[in-house]
């Protein structure tokens, strides 16, 4: 069983269904192995900040009972997904990796968790972040800095740094993240794994701890296309209790996978490979556009004139939203509360300066200021209008074009604390994935070579609304003609 | 120097739902602290709003009944301040495009007396937003508690033009506002347990001149009686400290009504106003408000009050007064014209419905907001009622007995009387023998008809009235005691 385990911990979550169904291994010998690597590297690692392991293995043996049966919920029964730390599971804790919620726990399921416990998954730990999403290194935790497993001294991107690096780890098949300006793509392309934002309103957000309401949504990490087609398939579609999900019929993402074989025409922003861009991860990019032009894709350059305006347009929009959103943690319910305080007054100022960390001060200070009286129409309101303008250029793009192909940052994974002391340095790093948020469009990061360092480049690839099933199509025929995704740290 | 004053009226409504503006708690009063919530209410993470459609059709129904222009679409923004009774520190609101814009609302003034109709103005509105409560704070010594049963319902703010002169006009506009709001059913409106909350904006002017004077908002008038007073109260502290040559001392500022002194002190001052950084709600999408769901509502409306009084005193011929007493509640008027339905005696049976009726309910303890509700008493069997009397079965005395009987036990009238012989006596050769004997026992008021006072007369029937239990038919006991005495 050892040699068995050792290999499991690496296999797809499409690997690891068929082996469930030939009744190979059952649930509980699979989270076991999950649960031992994950001991055996999170020390390293750092990518949990919290696990059940007798509640994952009650979980495993419901399914393993249910396959028993020959009544299996989905081909995800039994396979353990881990969430990121701010998606809400009754009787688990929901930190947002904020002191400001460290002792809070979930009393109801995210949209998201319920759908996959009607899948049957195993819900494995609790995935570090960047504290309330906020941040690019998931250094901004307040409990612990997670690692790149491809070099523990790196940091593997963020905010969901957590579920990017445990599946480069080994320590769960499948987790899932949140994107607000890249906090899924970027950690994925850092961490040699593959990482999707769906359309906005694809999946609701009920049960997400929102940071900025018109941008954030959850996605999947996978070490292949299929596998996020597969996982995509569990949790997208309407919920009502979320205004802002999409009534839309969901496809079958996995079988769509080989029935759309382009030719595509594909779209490259030249504004995309400008200054900045490390010249690895340009050649790689390029080979990446090379390899759909022999395929016989047309390949198309496109402009987007307005990419330079999506860093400011952003960084008003996302604080603006998340003042409001943050405001919540108040010290009144369930927050902490300072123990030094004599008035109402008190407990909000002190609860707060005790329980945000610099990061979230900051933003929710420029959030606040841009919203204020004599300075909405300057800020907020401009801003709305260039997001506008920003799709719009997209749109136009996707007039002649299936998808756009771009990197999804301008380097490989950087040294921990190298740009944390520079925030606008650390803002930068999400330069290509930030307008697709903006532009509510679905977007996905997908290994496409590493960096003489050994460091994985990852390529994005942007599709039309709702069009994931096309997206996923054609990252899928990039993945299968290549090796990338094979390829693991040594930890 | 004469000075006049010139008040603007904020009007917060609950609406009545079954769910909370925007999620699926239940609305309910007096259930136990903190009960009716789940993670909308309390502002969990993750938890998200969905507005409640029905609020939506409710404040839509009000703008049409007020002849506000109703929005094409249904937009909400963030009110951001930080409060313990506001579970999210923002309220969901209508900032810059509410529902409902202008229109107005009917009022009557106070008539020259009681029995005569007052003049009649339209005070102009601004607007009315939908948007959620908050909870409610109780303060301890020392401690604060909040119960959020309250908070997320369904709320309406009214708003009005500085378009009222008077305490007594915005008592009447008030009173106005109300009534139209029970005949929609979109509220309970009792100030008692908050769902009808007014704010004042006062100022004073010289009278003639044409701009505002600094205006003072004042809250906590939390009925009706302290509406009239404060507003009463401030306007003349106002007018007082212009009069000395203080004109300038007052200032823009949110005073506090303080029933129990009588008077208004300073809450806040404008300084201390507050940055509400509105900004769109992302979370929520704008709803069309689709012109085929505005047609539907327009034509259920109900008849508006003053319209429903005008027409009751010319079609059923009805005094001022009584459709003062009818027609402010839709229930009691409905009541009235199902009645007379059954039996076309308007007057009867508005007397019996304002006299006899409103009384036994009153007694009873009735919820004044719903008077009728749990009224054992149909139209129909008050119809029959009065049919009786036109019938001459029974006396309008006894009438009123058996409706006390009837609002007890539900029976109807035709039984009771069976049941308790009340049937009136009409048997001539009784009446006369009975007539004969107060006659004779009576020489006084006899004495007193013959010389001439017709009015005499009264004394006697009255005796044999008596006599008979109230059974004898009066008319009857007229003819045959003037016959006698003839």
């Amino acid at each position: 069983m050892t040699t068995m385990t050792e290999h499991l911990f690496y296999k797809t979550a499409t690997e690891l269904s068929a082996l469930l169904e030939k009744k190979e291994i059952t649930s509980v010998e699979l989270t076991k192995a999950f649960i031992e690597r994950t001991k055996a590297t999170d020390d390293s690692v750092k990518a949990f900040l919290s696990y059940d392991e007798a509640d994952a293995l009650a979980q495993a043996e419901a399914s393993d009972k249910r396959r028993a049966e020959g009544k299996p919920l989905s081909a995800l029964d039994g396979v353990p997904v881990s969430l990121k730390d701010n998606m809400a599971v009754t009787g688990q804790p929901h930190t947002c990796a904020s002191k400001i919620l460290e002792h809070y726990v979930s009393p109801y399921d995210a949209h998201i968790t319920e759908q996959l416990k009607k899948a049957g998954v195993v819900l494995w730990g609790r995935l570090n972040l960047d504290e309330f999403a906020m941040g690019s290194s998931t250094e901004n935790s307040a409990f612990q800095t997670t690692a790149n497993p491809w070099d523990l001294e790196r940091i593997p991107g963020g905010s969901s740094g957590g579920s990017a690096a445990s599946l480069a780890a080994g320590q769960t098949p499948l987790s899932l993240g949140s994107d607000t300006g890249g906090s899924i793509r970027q950690p994925a392309s850092l961490c040699g794994i593959v990482g999707m934002k769906p359309t906005y309103g694809l999946i609701s957000r009920y049960g997400l701890a929102a940071f900025a309401s018109s941008l954030d949504q959850i996605g999947p990490f996978a070490h292949t296309i299929k596998d996020v087609a597969l996982l995509l398939g569990i949790i997208a579609g309407h919920d009502r209790r979320d205004s802002t999900s999409y009534k839309t019929e969901i496809p079958n993402y996995v079988e769509a996978l080989e029935s759309k074989k382009g030719p595509w025409t594909i779209g490259v922003p030249k504004e995309y490979f400008g200054e900045g861009l490390d010249p690895e991860v340009k050649a790689s990019v390029e080979k990446a556009i090379a390899f759909y032009k022999d395929q016989g894709c047309t390949i198309k350059e496109v402009s987007i004139p307005k990419l330079d305006l999506a860093l400011p347009t952003y960084y008003i929009i996302a604080t603006a939203e998340a003042s409001s959103n943050l405001a919540r943690y108040d010290g009144i319910r369930y927050t902490h509360r300072s123990e030094d305080t004599k008035n109402a007054i008190d407990v909000y100022f002190k609860s707060r300066e005790e329980g945000f960390s610099e990061e979230v001060k900051r933003r929710i200070i420029l959030g606040t200021y841009v919203l204020s009286s004599g300075y909405y129409d300057a800020y907020y309101l401009k801003a709305q209008k260039v997001r506008t303008l920003i799709r719009e250029d997209f749109m136009k793009a996707f007039e002649s074009c299936d998808v756009l192909i771009t990197p999804t940052t301008p380097t490989t994974a950087f040294k921990r604390g190298e740009k944390s002391a520079d925030p606008l340095q650390m803002y930068l790093s999400d330069i290509y994935t930030i307008s697709v948020n903006l532009s509510g469009l679905p977007g996905l990061s997908l290994p496409c070579g590493y960096s003489s360092e050994g460091l994985p480049i990852g390529l994005q690839l942007i599709g039309k609304p709702y069009e994931e099933a096309e997206l996923l199509s054609i990252a899928h025929a990039f993945e299968s003609a290549h090796d990338y995704s094979a390829k693991h740290p040594e930890l | 120097m004469e000075y006049e004053a010139v008040i603007g009226l904020e009007v917060h409504v609950q609406l009545k739902t079954q769910s909370k503006m925007f999620t699926r708690a239940r609305c309910a009063y007096g259930e136990a602290p903190n009960t009716l919530t789940n993670p909308v209410v309390m502002a969990l993470p993750g938890a998200l709003p969905v507005m409640n459609k029905e609020a939506i059709r409710k404040t839509v129904q009000v703008g049409l009944m007020l002849g506000c222009e109703i929005a094409q679409s249904c937009k909400w923004d963030r009110k951001n301040y930080f409060y313990p009774d506001s579970p999210k520190n923002y309220q969901i609101s209508q900032y810059d495009q509410p529902i409902c814009d202008g229109g107005f609302v009917e009022i009557e003034m106070p008539g020259p007396s009681r029995n005569v109709m007052g003049e009649h103005r339209k005070v102009k509105l601004t607007r009315i937003h939908l948007e959620e409560d908050v909870g409610k704070l109780t303060h301890y010594d020392g401690e604060s508690l909040v119960d959020y049963n309250r908070a997320g319902r369904p709320l309406i703010e009214i708003v009005s033009e500085p378009d009222l002169f008077s305490a007594d006009e915005a008592f009447a506009y008030l009173t106005s506002l109300r009534t139209h709001l029970l005949y929609l059913g979109v509220s309970d409106c009792d100030m008692e347990k908050g769902q009808l909350r007014c704010d004042a904006n006062i100022s004073v002017r010289p009278k003639g001149q044409k701009e505002l004077g600094v205006k003072v908002e004042i809250k906590n008038l939390n009925s009706i009686s302290g509406v009239r007073n404060g507003i009463t109260y401030e306007i003349k502290r106002q007018i007082a400290l212009c009069q000395k040559g203080e004109g300038a001392s007052i200032v823009q500022e949110t005073r506090s009504w303080d029933a129990d002194k009588g008077i208004t002190f300073s809450m806040r001052s404008k300084e201390m106003a507050h940055d509400y950084r509105y900004f769109p709600d992302p979370d929520l999408m704008p709803v069309r408000v689709s012109e085929e769901i505005k047609k539907t509502l327009a034509d259920a409306l109900p008849e508006r009050p003053f319209a429903k009084q005008e027409r009751f005193m010319k079609e059923y011929n009805l005094p001022y007064t009584i459709t003062s007493v009818l027609c402010p509640d839709k229930a009691l008027s409905d009541y009235f014209e199902s009645a007379v339905k059954a039996h076309n005696n308007p007057k009867a049976i508005a007397n019996f419905i304002a006299n006899d009726l409103l009384r036994e309910l009153s007694n009873a303890g009735c919820d004044m907001a719903h008077p009728l509700e749990g009224c054992k008493i149909q139209p129909e069997a008050l119809a029959e009622l009065a049919k009786l009397v036109d019938e001459g079965m029974i006396s309008k005395q006894i009438a009123q007995d058996v409706l006390v009987i009837m609002f007890e036990t539900g029976d109807a009238p035709e039984k009771i009387v069976e049941e308790k012989g009340l049937k009136q006596s009409s048997d001539t050769g009784e009446l006369e023998s009975i007539c004969s004997e107060v006659i004779a026992n009576n020489p006084k008021p006899v004495q007193e008809f013959k010389d001439g006072k017709d009015t005499a007369i009264n004394a006697l029937k009255g005796q044999v009235m008596k006599a008979t239990k109230g059974k004898a038919n009066p008319k009857m006991v007229d003819d045959i005691l003037r016959k006698l005495l003839s």
